[in-house]
Protein backbone atom coordinates (compact mmCIF):
# COMPACT_ATOMS: atom_id res chain seq x y z
CA UNK A 1 0.00 0.00 0.00
CA UNK A 2 1.17 3.56 -0.57
CA UNK A 3 3.08 5.40 2.11
CA UNK A 4 0.01 7.56 2.72
CA UNK A 5 -1.75 4.47 4.15
CA UNK A 6 0.80 4.35 6.96
CA UNK A 7 1.24 6.58 9.99
CA UNK A 8 4.80 7.68 10.49
CA UNK A 9 5.94 7.68 14.10
CA UNK A 10 9.04 9.81 14.50
CA UNK A 11 10.94 10.83 17.60
CA UNK A 12 14.19 12.77 17.64
CA UNK A 13 17.06 12.64 20.06
CA UNK A 14 19.08 15.83 20.02
CA UNK A 15 22.45 16.51 21.61
CA UNK A 16 23.67 20.06 22.12
CA UNK A 17 26.98 21.20 23.53
CA UNK A 18 26.60 23.82 26.23
CA UNK A 19 28.82 26.83 25.67
CA UNK A 20 30.59 26.96 28.99
CA UNK A 21 34.20 28.13 29.13
CA UNK A 22 35.39 24.95 30.85
CA UNK A 23 34.41 21.30 30.61
CA UNK A 24 31.65 19.56 32.58
CA UNK A 25 33.81 17.90 35.22
CA UNK A 26 37.23 19.56 34.88
CA UNK A 27 38.79 22.97 34.19
CA UNK A 28 40.02 22.26 30.65
CA UNK A 29 38.94 24.83 28.05
CA UNK A 30 36.22 23.95 25.54
CA UNK A 31 37.50 26.07 22.66
CA UNK A 32 36.65 24.64 19.24
CA UNK A 33 39.47 24.06 16.78
CA UNK A 34 42.37 23.90 19.26
CA UNK A 35 45.42 21.71 18.56
CA UNK A 36 44.58 18.01 19.08
CA UNK A 37 44.90 16.82 22.67
CA UNK A 38 45.90 20.26 23.95
CA UNK A 39 42.77 20.70 26.12
CA UNK A 40 42.87 17.56 28.21
CA UNK A 41 43.77 16.68 31.80
CA UNK A 42 43.75 13.64 34.08
CA UNK A 43 39.97 14.03 34.69
CA UNK A 44 38.82 14.03 31.06
CA UNK A 45 41.43 11.42 30.13
CA UNK A 46 40.15 9.20 32.90
CA UNK A 47 43.53 8.72 34.54
CA UNK A 48 43.45 6.79 37.83
CA UNK A 49 42.73 8.88 40.89
CA UNK A 50 41.24 11.85 39.05
CA UNK A 51 38.10 13.30 40.61
CA UNK A 52 35.34 14.92 38.52
CA UNK A 53 33.65 18.03 39.98
CA UNK A 54 30.51 19.43 38.35
CA UNK A 55 30.66 22.79 36.55
CA UNK A 56 27.91 24.86 38.17
CA UNK A 57 27.25 26.96 35.07
CA UNK A 58 26.73 23.83 32.98
CA UNK A 59 24.03 22.77 35.42
CA UNK A 60 22.42 26.22 35.30
CA UNK A 61 22.47 26.20 31.50
CA UNK A 62 20.89 22.76 31.49
CA UNK A 63 18.11 23.90 33.83
CA UNK A 64 17.50 27.08 31.81
CA UNK A 65 17.31 25.08 28.56
CA UNK A 66 14.95 22.56 30.13
CA UNK A 67 12.72 25.39 31.37
CA UNK A 68 12.58 26.89 27.87
CA UNK A 69 11.35 23.46 26.73
CA UNK A 70 8.61 23.56 29.38
CA UNK A 71 10.11 20.68 31.37
CA UNK A 72 9.68 19.81 35.01
CA UNK A 73 13.00 20.11 36.82
CA UNK A 74 13.70 17.17 39.10
CA UNK A 75 14.27 18.12 42.70
CA UNK A 76 16.62 15.15 43.02
CA UNK A 77 18.81 13.83 40.25
CA UNK A 78 22.10 12.03 39.94
CA UNK A 79 24.80 10.97 37.53
CA UNK A 80 25.43 7.43 36.33
CA UNK A 81 28.17 5.60 34.49
CA UNK A 82 27.29 4.22 31.08
CA UNK A 83 29.84 1.57 30.19
CA UNK A 84 30.92 0.90 26.66
CA UNK A 85 34.16 0.49 24.79
CA UNK A 86 34.94 2.92 22.07
CA UNK A 87 38.26 4.66 21.50
CA UNK A 88 36.71 8.15 21.75
CA UNK A 89 35.87 7.38 25.39
CA UNK A 90 39.14 7.00 27.30
CA UNK A 91 37.47 6.09 30.62
CA UNK A 92 35.50 3.28 28.91
CA UNK A 93 32.41 4.81 30.47
CA UNK A 94 30.51 8.02 29.92
CA UNK A 95 29.19 10.02 32.85
CA UNK A 96 25.54 10.49 32.00
CA UNK A 97 22.17 10.39 33.75
CA UNK A 98 20.05 7.28 33.65
CA UNK A 99 17.00 6.74 35.84
CA UNK A 100 16.86 10.16 37.51
CA UNK A 101 17.40 12.75 34.75
CA UNK A 102 17.62 16.46 35.44
CA UNK A 103 14.31 17.26 33.76
CA UNK A 104 11.35 15.61 32.08
CA UNK A 105 7.82 16.00 30.67
CA UNK A 106 8.30 19.07 28.50
CA UNK A 107 6.87 20.19 25.17
CA UNK A 108 7.45 22.68 22.42
CA UNK A 109 5.03 24.25 19.99
CA UNK A 110 5.82 23.45 16.36
CA UNK A 111 4.10 24.24 13.06
CA UNK A 112 1.98 21.21 12.16
CA UNK A 113 2.96 19.82 8.78
CA UNK A 114 -0.59 18.85 7.85
CA UNK A 115 -3.71 20.94 8.16
CA UNK A 116 -4.08 24.68 7.85
CA UNK A 117 -0.96 26.76 7.57
CA UNK A 118 -0.31 28.60 10.78
CA UNK A 119 -1.72 25.72 12.80
CA UNK A 120 0.62 24.47 15.48
CA UNK A 121 0.91 21.34 17.58
CA UNK A 122 2.61 20.40 20.81
CA UNK A 123 5.53 18.02 20.46
CA UNK A 124 6.50 16.32 23.69
CA UNK A 125 9.93 16.23 25.30
CA UNK A 126 10.35 13.05 27.32
CA UNK A 127 13.50 13.99 29.18
CA UNK A 128 16.48 16.31 29.27
CA UNK A 129 19.72 15.24 30.89
CA UNK A 130 23.29 16.32 31.29
CA UNK A 131 26.23 14.19 30.19
CA UNK A 132 29.79 14.49 28.97
CA UNK A 133 30.89 14.59 25.34
CA UNK A 134 33.10 11.91 23.90
CA UNK A 135 36.31 12.66 22.02
CA UNK A 136 36.57 13.07 18.29
CA UNK A 137 37.71 10.26 16.00
CA UNK A 138 39.48 11.11 12.78
CA UNK A 139 39.81 8.25 10.31
CA UNK A 140 43.02 8.04 8.43
CA UNK A 141 42.82 7.08 4.78
CA UNK A 142 40.05 8.28 2.51
CA UNK A 143 37.10 6.98 4.50
CA UNK A 144 35.82 4.95 7.39
CA UNK A 145 36.01 1.67 5.46
CA UNK A 146 39.49 1.66 3.99
CA UNK A 147 41.38 3.21 6.89
CA UNK A 148 43.45 0.80 8.95
CA UNK A 149 43.57 2.94 12.08
CA UNK A 150 41.70 5.70 13.88
CA UNK A 151 43.14 8.92 15.30
CA UNK A 152 41.76 10.24 18.58
CA UNK A 153 41.55 13.83 19.76
CA UNK A 154 40.20 14.10 23.31
CA UNK A 155 39.75 17.89 23.38
CA UNK A 156 36.00 17.41 22.99
CA UNK A 157 35.93 14.74 25.66
CA UNK A 158 34.12 16.09 28.72
CA UNK A 159 32.46 19.12 27.12
CA UNK A 160 28.99 19.47 28.67
CA UNK A 161 26.32 17.91 26.53
CA UNK A 162 22.58 18.18 26.89
CA UNK A 163 20.57 15.23 25.64
CA UNK A 164 17.01 16.12 24.68
CA UNK A 165 14.81 13.11 24.05
CA UNK A 166 11.72 13.99 22.06
CA UNK A 167 8.47 12.02 22.29
CA UNK A 168 7.36 9.98 19.25
CA UNK A 169 4.90 12.76 18.42
CA UNK A 170 6.15 13.71 14.97
CA UNK A 171 4.17 12.42 12.01
CA UNK A 172 6.20 13.40 8.97
CA UNK A 173 9.77 14.27 7.98
CA UNK A 174 8.60 17.88 7.58
CA UNK A 175 7.35 17.93 11.16
CA UNK A 176 10.68 16.52 12.28
CA UNK A 177 12.42 19.41 10.55
CA UNK A 178 9.97 21.88 12.12
CA UNK A 179 10.70 20.36 15.53
CA UNK A 180 14.45 20.76 15.05
CA UNK A 181 14.11 24.34 13.86
CA UNK A 182 11.94 25.26 16.83
CA UNK A 183 14.22 23.49 19.27
CA UNK A 184 17.21 25.34 17.85
CA UNK A 185 15.36 28.66 18.00
CA UNK A 186 14.52 28.11 21.67
CA UNK A 187 18.04 27.02 22.60
CA UNK A 188 19.57 29.98 20.77
CA UNK A 189 17.13 32.27 22.64
CA UNK A 190 18.36 30.96 25.98
CA UNK A 191 21.97 31.42 24.86
CA UNK A 192 23.14 28.12 26.36
CA UNK A 193 24.47 26.71 23.09
CA UNK A 194 25.47 28.07 19.71
CA UNK A 195 23.75 25.09 18.03
CA UNK A 196 26.17 24.86 15.12
CA UNK A 197 25.47 21.63 13.32
CA UNK A 198 28.53 22.11 11.11
CA UNK A 199 30.79 22.24 14.19
CA UNK A 200 28.89 19.39 15.79
CA UNK A 201 27.55 21.45 18.68
CA UNK A 202 24.05 20.27 17.69
CA UNK A 203 23.50 16.70 16.56
CA UNK A 204 20.40 14.70 15.89
CA UNK A 205 19.49 11.01 15.76
CA UNK A 206 16.04 9.96 14.60
CA UNK A 207 13.79 7.03 15.43
CA UNK A 208 11.13 6.09 12.94
CA UNK A 209 8.55 3.35 12.63
CA UNK A 210 5.44 2.91 10.53
CA UNK A 211 2.03 1.50 11.37
CA UNK A 212 -1.14 1.12 9.34
CA UNK A 213 -3.00 4.43 9.40
CA UNK A 214 -5.05 4.93 12.54
CA UNK A 215 -3.42 1.97 14.32
CA UNK A 216 -2.68 2.04 18.02
CA UNK A 217 0.36 -0.23 18.24
CA UNK A 218 3.82 1.13 17.60
CA UNK A 219 6.06 -0.66 15.09
CA UNK A 220 9.72 -1.48 15.73
CA UNK A 221 11.66 1.79 15.61
CA UNK A 222 14.77 2.06 13.48
CA UNK A 223 17.40 4.53 14.61
CA UNK A 224 19.11 6.72 12.01
CA UNK A 225 22.42 8.41 12.67
CA UNK A 226 24.97 10.49 10.80
CA UNK A 227 22.72 13.31 9.59
CA UNK A 228 24.65 16.55 9.28
CA UNK A 229 21.92 19.08 8.58
CA UNK A 230 18.20 19.59 9.22
CA UNK A 231 17.67 19.02 5.51
CA UNK A 232 19.52 15.68 5.84
CA UNK A 233 17.25 14.65 8.73
CA UNK A 234 14.21 15.31 6.57
CA UNK A 235 15.69 13.49 3.56
CA UNK A 236 16.85 10.49 5.62
CA UNK A 237 13.40 10.12 7.20
CA UNK A 238 11.73 10.35 3.81
CA UNK A 239 13.99 7.63 2.46
CA UNK A 240 13.61 5.42 5.53
CA UNK A 241 9.80 5.70 5.55
CA UNK A 242 9.70 4.52 1.92
CA UNK A 243 12.10 1.67 2.68
CA UNK A 244 10.07 0.46 5.66
CA UNK A 245 6.76 0.73 3.78
CA UNK A 246 8.14 -1.51 1.03
CA UNK A 247 9.30 -4.12 3.56
CA UNK A 248 6.01 -4.04 5.46
CA UNK A 249 4.10 -4.39 2.18
CA UNK A 250 6.09 -7.55 1.51
CA UNK A 251 5.26 -8.85 4.96
CA UNK A 252 8.83 -8.46 6.23
CA UNK A 253 9.21 -7.72 9.92
CA UNK A 254 11.36 -4.64 10.65
CA UNK A 255 14.32 -5.55 12.86
CA UNK A 256 15.48 -3.23 15.60
CA UNK A 257 18.64 -1.66 14.25
CA UNK A 258 20.74 1.44 13.79
CA UNK A 259 21.23 2.74 10.26
CA UNK A 260 23.54 5.46 8.95
CA UNK A 261 22.45 8.15 6.51
CA UNK A 262 24.69 8.26 3.45
CA UNK A 263 24.43 11.82 2.19
CA UNK A 264 26.08 11.13 -1.16
CA UNK A 265 23.98 8.11 -2.07
CA UNK A 266 20.83 9.48 -0.43
CA UNK A 267 20.14 6.23 1.40
CA UNK A 268 20.23 4.80 4.92
CA UNK A 269 22.54 1.81 5.34
CA UNK A 270 22.62 -0.87 8.02
CA UNK A 271 25.10 -0.04 10.80
CA UNK A 272 24.43 -2.39 13.70
CA UNK A 273 21.72 -4.16 15.63
CA UNK A 274 20.73 -1.86 18.46
CA UNK A 275 22.50 -2.56 21.72
CA UNK A 276 20.04 -3.21 24.48
CA UNK A 277 20.08 -0.69 27.32
CA UNK A 278 21.14 -3.44 29.72
CA UNK A 279 24.42 -3.86 27.90
CA UNK A 280 25.52 -0.46 29.16
CA UNK A 281 25.42 -1.68 32.78
CA UNK A 282 24.58 1.76 34.21
CA UNK A 283 25.32 2.32 37.85
CA UNK A 284 25.36 5.46 40.02
CA UNK A 285 28.54 7.51 39.53
CA UNK A 286 30.23 7.18 42.93
CA UNK A 287 32.54 10.17 42.35
CA UNK A 288 29.71 12.69 41.98
CA UNK A 289 27.31 13.45 44.79
CA UNK A 290 23.65 13.77 43.77
CA UNK A 291 21.94 17.04 42.90
CA UNK A 292 19.18 18.67 44.86
CA UNK A 293 17.57 21.62 43.12
CA UNK A 294 15.01 23.43 45.24
CA UNK A 295 12.03 25.08 43.58
CA UNK A 296 13.26 28.54 44.67
CA UNK A 297 16.42 27.96 42.65
CA UNK A 298 14.38 26.79 39.67
CA UNK A 299 12.23 29.93 39.83
CA UNK A 300 15.34 32.09 40.15
CA UNK A 301 16.71 30.55 36.96
CA UNK A 302 13.33 30.81 35.22
CA UNK A 303 13.46 34.57 35.77
CA UNK A 304 16.69 34.73 33.76
CA UNK A 305 14.90 33.43 30.66
CA UNK A 306 14.29 36.03 27.97
CA UNK A 307 10.79 36.42 26.56
CA UNK A 308 10.51 33.39 24.26
CA UNK A 309 9.47 33.40 20.59
CA UNK A 310 5.89 32.09 21.05
CA UNK A 311 5.05 34.89 23.43
CA UNK A 312 6.68 37.51 21.20
CA UNK A 313 4.91 36.22 18.10
CA UNK A 314 1.56 36.41 19.87
CA UNK A 315 2.28 39.94 21.07
CA UNK A 316 3.31 41.11 17.59
CA UNK A 317 0.05 39.78 16.15
CA UNK A 318 -2.35 40.73 18.95
CA UNK A 319 -0.89 44.04 20.06
CA UNK A 320 0.97 45.32 17.04
CA UNK A 321 -1.26 43.90 14.30
CA UNK A 322 1.48 42.14 12.35
CA UNK A 323 0.54 39.39 9.88
CA UNK A 324 1.35 35.90 11.20
CA UNK A 325 4.11 35.40 8.64
CA UNK A 326 5.96 38.57 9.68
CA UNK A 327 5.51 37.83 13.38
CA UNK A 328 6.84 34.29 12.94
CA UNK A 329 9.85 35.35 10.90
CA UNK A 330 10.90 38.14 13.25
CA UNK A 331 10.28 36.29 16.52
CA UNK A 332 12.35 33.31 15.33
CA UNK A 333 15.57 35.13 16.02
CA UNK A 334 16.24 36.80 19.34
CA UNK A 335 18.62 39.48 18.01
CA UNK A 336 16.24 40.25 15.15
CA UNK A 337 13.26 40.43 17.51
CA UNK A 338 15.18 42.74 19.83
CA UNK A 339 16.23 45.00 16.96
CA UNK A 340 12.65 45.10 15.72
CA UNK A 341 11.15 45.84 19.12
CA UNK A 342 13.58 48.66 19.87
CA UNK A 343 12.76 50.23 16.51
CA UNK A 344 9.00 49.85 16.98
CA UNK A 345 9.18 51.39 20.43
CA UNK A 346 10.98 54.41 18.96
CA UNK A 347 8.90 54.70 15.80
CA UNK A 348 5.45 53.61 16.96
CA UNK A 349 4.23 51.87 13.84
CA UNK A 350 5.10 48.17 13.69
CA UNK A 351 4.17 47.10 10.17
CA UNK A 352 6.44 49.67 8.49
CA UNK A 353 9.35 48.60 10.68
CA UNK A 354 8.55 44.92 9.98
CA UNK A 355 8.63 45.55 6.22
CA UNK A 356 12.05 47.14 6.40
CA UNK A 357 13.37 44.46 8.71
CA UNK A 358 12.10 41.59 6.57
CA UNK A 359 12.54 42.97 3.06
CA UNK A 360 15.75 44.92 3.46
CA UNK A 361 17.56 43.95 6.64
CA UNK A 362 17.13 40.18 6.30
CA UNK A 363 17.88 40.35 2.59
CA UNK A 364 21.20 42.13 3.22
CA UNK A 365 22.08 39.91 6.18
CA UNK A 366 21.52 36.79 4.05
CA UNK A 367 23.28 38.29 1.06
CA UNK A 368 26.35 39.07 3.16
CA UNK A 369 26.10 35.77 5.04
CA UNK A 370 26.23 37.62 8.35
CA UNK A 371 24.83 36.91 11.79
CA UNK A 372 22.29 39.49 12.96
CA UNK A 373 24.27 39.96 16.18
CA UNK A 374 27.17 41.38 14.20
CA UNK A 375 25.42 44.04 12.07
CA UNK A 376 26.54 47.65 12.37
CA UNK A 377 23.11 49.18 11.77
CA UNK A 378 21.33 50.33 14.92
CA UNK A 379 17.55 50.33 15.40
CA UNK A 380 17.49 54.09 16.00
CA UNK A 381 19.21 54.68 12.65
CA UNK A 382 16.42 52.82 10.89
CA UNK A 383 13.90 54.93 12.82
CA UNK A 384 15.65 58.19 11.87
CA UNK A 385 15.50 57.10 8.25
CA UNK A 386 11.79 56.25 8.49
CA UNK A 387 11.15 59.72 9.93
CA UNK A 388 13.06 61.26 7.00
CA UNK A 389 10.70 59.44 4.62
CA UNK A 390 7.70 60.69 6.60
CA UNK A 391 9.03 64.25 6.52
CA UNK A 392 9.55 64.04 2.75
CA UNK A 393 13.30 64.53 3.05
CA UNK A 394 13.91 61.35 1.09
CA UNK A 395 11.65 59.22 -1.08
CA UNK A 396 10.80 55.66 -0.18
CA UNK A 397 12.79 54.50 -3.16
CA UNK A 398 15.90 56.49 -2.25
CA UNK A 399 15.50 55.20 1.29
CA UNK A 400 16.47 51.72 0.07
CA UNK A 401 19.80 53.15 -1.11
CA UNK A 402 20.21 54.95 2.21
CA UNK A 403 19.34 51.77 4.11
CA UNK A 404 21.92 49.71 2.25
CA UNK A 405 24.57 52.38 2.87
CA UNK A 406 23.68 52.49 6.58
CA UNK A 407 23.83 48.71 6.73
CA UNK A 408 27.26 48.62 5.13
CA UNK A 409 28.86 51.59 6.92
CA UNK A 410 26.93 51.93 10.18
CA UNK A 411 26.66 55.68 9.49
CA UNK A 412 23.61 57.79 10.36
CA UNK A 413 21.06 58.32 7.58
CA UNK A 414 21.50 62.13 7.69
CA UNK A 415 25.18 61.96 6.85
CA UNK A 416 24.57 59.41 4.08
CA UNK A 417 21.89 61.61 2.52
CA UNK A 418 24.26 64.58 2.73
CA UNK A 419 27.28 62.75 1.36
CA UNK A 420 25.46 61.12 -1.53
CA UNK A 421 23.27 64.14 -2.22
CA UNK A 422 20.08 62.14 -1.91
CA UNK A 423 17.77 64.82 -0.54
CA UNK A 424 14.37 64.64 -2.16
CA UNK A 425 13.44 67.42 -4.59
CA UNK A 426 10.21 68.89 -3.26
CA UNK A 427 10.62 72.28 -4.92
CA UNK A 428 7.55 72.94 -7.07
CA UNK A 429 9.20 75.23 -9.61
CA UNK A 430 12.26 73.05 -9.99
CA UNK A 431 10.15 69.94 -10.58
CA UNK A 432 7.90 71.80 -12.99
CA UNK A 433 10.90 72.66 -15.19
CA UNK A 434 12.18 69.07 -15.11
CA UNK A 435 8.71 67.73 -16.02
CA UNK A 436 8.36 70.17 -18.90
CA UNK A 437 11.80 69.18 -20.23
CA UNK A 438 10.86 65.49 -20.04
CA UNK A 439 7.67 66.09 -22.05
CA UNK A 440 9.53 68.15 -24.66
CA UNK A 441 12.08 65.36 -25.08
CA UNK A 442 9.45 62.62 -25.50
CA UNK A 443 6.70 63.87 -27.81
CA UNK A 444 5.61 60.29 -28.78
CA UNK A 445 4.85 59.41 -25.20
CA UNK A 446 2.93 62.63 -24.78
CA UNK A 447 0.90 61.77 -27.86
CA UNK A 448 0.37 58.19 -26.62
CA UNK A 449 -0.89 59.44 -23.28
CA UNK A 450 -3.24 61.90 -24.88
CA UNK A 451 -4.62 59.01 -26.98
CA UNK A 452 -5.50 57.28 -23.74
CA UNK A 453 -2.44 55.10 -23.18
CA UNK A 454 -2.10 55.32 -19.42
CA UNK A 455 1.18 53.38 -19.49
CA UNK A 456 2.90 56.25 -21.24
CA UNK A 457 2.65 58.11 -17.95
CA UNK A 458 4.79 55.46 -16.21
CA UNK A 459 7.43 55.91 -18.87
CA UNK A 460 7.43 59.67 -18.33
CA UNK A 461 7.65 59.27 -14.55
CA UNK A 462 10.64 57.03 -15.20
CA UNK A 463 12.29 59.72 -17.36
CA UNK A 464 11.90 62.32 -14.60
CA UNK A 465 13.23 59.93 -11.96
CA UNK A 466 16.22 59.08 -14.14
CA UNK A 467 16.90 62.76 -14.72
CA UNK A 468 16.81 63.45 -10.95
CA UNK A 469 18.57 60.18 -9.99
CA UNK A 470 15.43 59.15 -8.14
CA UNK A 471 15.36 62.23 -5.94
CA UNK A 472 12.16 63.79 -7.27
CA UNK A 473 9.18 63.59 -4.94
CA UNK A 474 7.16 60.87 -6.69
CA UNK A 475 3.75 62.17 -5.65
CA UNK A 476 4.52 65.65 -6.93
CA UNK A 477 6.00 64.31 -10.18
CA UNK A 478 2.85 62.32 -10.86
CA UNK A 479 0.60 65.28 -10.21
CA UNK A 480 2.73 67.74 -12.21
CA UNK A 481 2.98 65.36 -15.15
CA UNK A 482 -0.79 64.91 -15.36
CA UNK A 483 -1.37 68.66 -15.12
CA UNK A 484 1.27 69.46 -17.72
CA UNK A 485 -0.02 66.72 -20.06
CA UNK A 486 -3.58 68.00 -19.79
CA UNK A 487 -2.36 71.51 -20.62
CA UNK A 488 -0.86 70.08 -23.83
CA UNK A 489 -4.03 68.32 -24.91
CA UNK B 1 20.10 -16.18 42.06
CA UNK B 2 22.86 -18.33 40.68
CA UNK B 3 25.39 -17.27 38.06
CA UNK B 4 26.29 -19.82 35.43
CA UNK B 5 29.50 -20.05 33.53
CA UNK B 6 27.62 -18.61 30.55
CA UNK B 7 26.87 -15.45 32.61
CA UNK B 8 30.55 -15.13 33.40
CA UNK B 9 31.44 -15.44 29.73
CA UNK B 10 28.99 -12.66 28.90
CA UNK B 11 30.29 -10.38 31.66
CA UNK B 12 33.85 -11.03 30.48
CA UNK B 13 32.85 -10.23 26.90
CA UNK B 14 31.28 -6.90 27.91
CA UNK B 15 34.41 -6.04 29.92
CA UNK B 16 36.66 -7.19 27.04
CA UNK B 17 38.36 -9.74 29.29
CA UNK B 18 39.79 -12.96 27.96
CA UNK B 19 39.40 -15.71 30.57
CA UNK B 20 40.70 -19.23 30.49
CA UNK B 21 38.35 -22.13 31.19
CA UNK B 22 39.86 -22.45 34.67
CA UNK B 23 39.43 -18.72 35.37
CA UNK B 24 35.80 -18.84 34.24
CA UNK B 25 35.11 -21.65 36.71
CA UNK B 26 37.00 -19.80 39.45
CA UNK B 27 35.13 -16.50 38.87
CA UNK B 28 31.78 -18.26 38.62
CA UNK B 29 32.39 -19.67 42.09
CA UNK B 30 33.71 -16.35 43.50
CA UNK B 31 30.92 -14.23 42.07
CA UNK B 32 28.31 -16.65 43.36
CA UNK B 33 29.80 -16.27 46.83
CA UNK B 34 29.54 -12.49 46.51
CA UNK B 35 25.94 -12.77 45.39
CA UNK B 36 25.30 -15.10 48.30
CA UNK B 37 26.48 -12.35 50.61
CA UNK B 38 24.10 -9.92 48.88
CA UNK B 39 21.31 -12.39 49.58
CA UNK B 40 22.16 -12.09 53.25
CA UNK B 41 21.96 -8.28 52.98
CA UNK B 42 18.56 -8.66 51.34
CA UNK B 43 17.29 -10.20 54.57
CA UNK B 44 17.95 -6.99 56.50
CA UNK B 45 14.65 -5.30 57.41
CA UNK B 46 14.64 -2.01 55.45
CA UNK B 47 11.05 -1.04 56.19
CA UNK B 48 10.85 2.76 56.21
CA UNK B 49 14.36 3.23 54.77
CA UNK B 50 14.35 5.20 51.53
CA UNK B 51 16.37 3.67 48.69
CA UNK B 52 19.40 5.75 47.81
CA UNK B 53 22.12 5.73 45.19
CA UNK B 54 24.60 7.51 47.44
CA UNK B 55 25.37 6.88 51.06
CA UNK B 56 27.63 9.88 51.74
CA UNK B 57 25.57 12.83 53.05
CA UNK B 58 26.85 15.16 50.32
CA UNK B 59 25.06 16.89 47.47
CA UNK B 60 25.53 19.82 45.06
CA UNK B 61 29.30 19.87 44.99
CA UNK B 62 30.22 22.36 42.28
CA UNK B 63 33.16 24.18 40.78
CA UNK B 64 32.92 27.58 39.06
CA UNK B 65 33.10 27.69 35.26
CA UNK B 66 36.75 28.71 35.10
CA UNK B 67 39.46 27.29 32.92
CA UNK B 68 42.85 26.21 34.10
CA UNK B 69 45.84 25.19 31.99
CA UNK B 70 45.53 21.68 30.60
CA UNK B 71 48.34 19.13 30.41
CA UNK B 72 51.13 19.57 27.93
CA UNK B 73 50.25 17.47 24.83
CA UNK B 74 53.62 15.73 25.11
CA UNK B 75 52.75 14.58 28.61
CA UNK B 76 49.32 13.51 27.41
CA UNK B 77 50.72 11.51 24.52
CA UNK B 78 53.46 9.94 26.64
CA UNK B 79 50.85 7.30 27.55
CA UNK B 80 49.72 6.68 23.98
CA UNK B 81 50.46 3.19 22.69
CA UNK B 82 51.02 4.85 19.31
CA UNK B 83 50.73 8.41 18.09
CA UNK B 84 50.32 10.23 14.82
CA UNK B 85 51.25 13.88 15.28
CA UNK B 86 49.30 14.99 18.34
CA UNK B 87 46.66 12.29 17.93
CA UNK B 88 46.36 9.00 19.76
CA UNK B 89 46.60 6.30 17.11
CA UNK B 90 44.38 3.29 17.75
CA UNK B 91 43.32 0.26 15.74
CA UNK B 92 40.40 0.78 13.40
CA UNK B 93 37.07 0.36 15.12
CA UNK B 94 34.85 -2.39 13.82
CA UNK B 95 31.18 -2.43 14.74
CA UNK B 96 29.94 -5.77 16.08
Amino acid sequence: MPLSDYDMIIGLEVHVELKTASKLFCSCATRFGAEPNSQVCPVCLGLPGALPVLNERALEYAVVAALALNCQIAKYSKFDRKQYFYPDLPKAYQISQYDLPLAKDGWILIPAASGESGESKKAGIIRVHLEEEAGKTVHSGTGILDSDCALEDYNRCGIPLLEIVGAPDLRSPKEAKNYLEKLKTLLLYTGVSDCKMEEGSLRCDANISLRPKGGKEFGTPVEIKNMNSFRAVEAALEYEAQRQAKLLDDGVKIAKQTRAWDENKGITAYMRSKEEAGDYRYFPEPDLPPLIIESERVEQLRRTLPELPDSRRKRYIDLWGLPGYDAELISNSRPLAEFFETAVNLYGEAKTVANWVINELLRLVNQEGMAIETIKLLPDQLVKMLKMIDAGTISGKIAKTVFEAMFKSGKDPESIVQEKDLVQINDFEELKTIVADALDANPESVADYLRGKERALDFLVGRVMKETKGRANPGMVNQLLREELERRR
Amino acid sequence: MNLTQANIEEIARLARLELSEAEEEEFTRQLNRILGFMERLNRVDTTGVEPTAHVVPLFNVFRPDQTEPSLDPEAVLANAPERDGNFFKVPKVLED
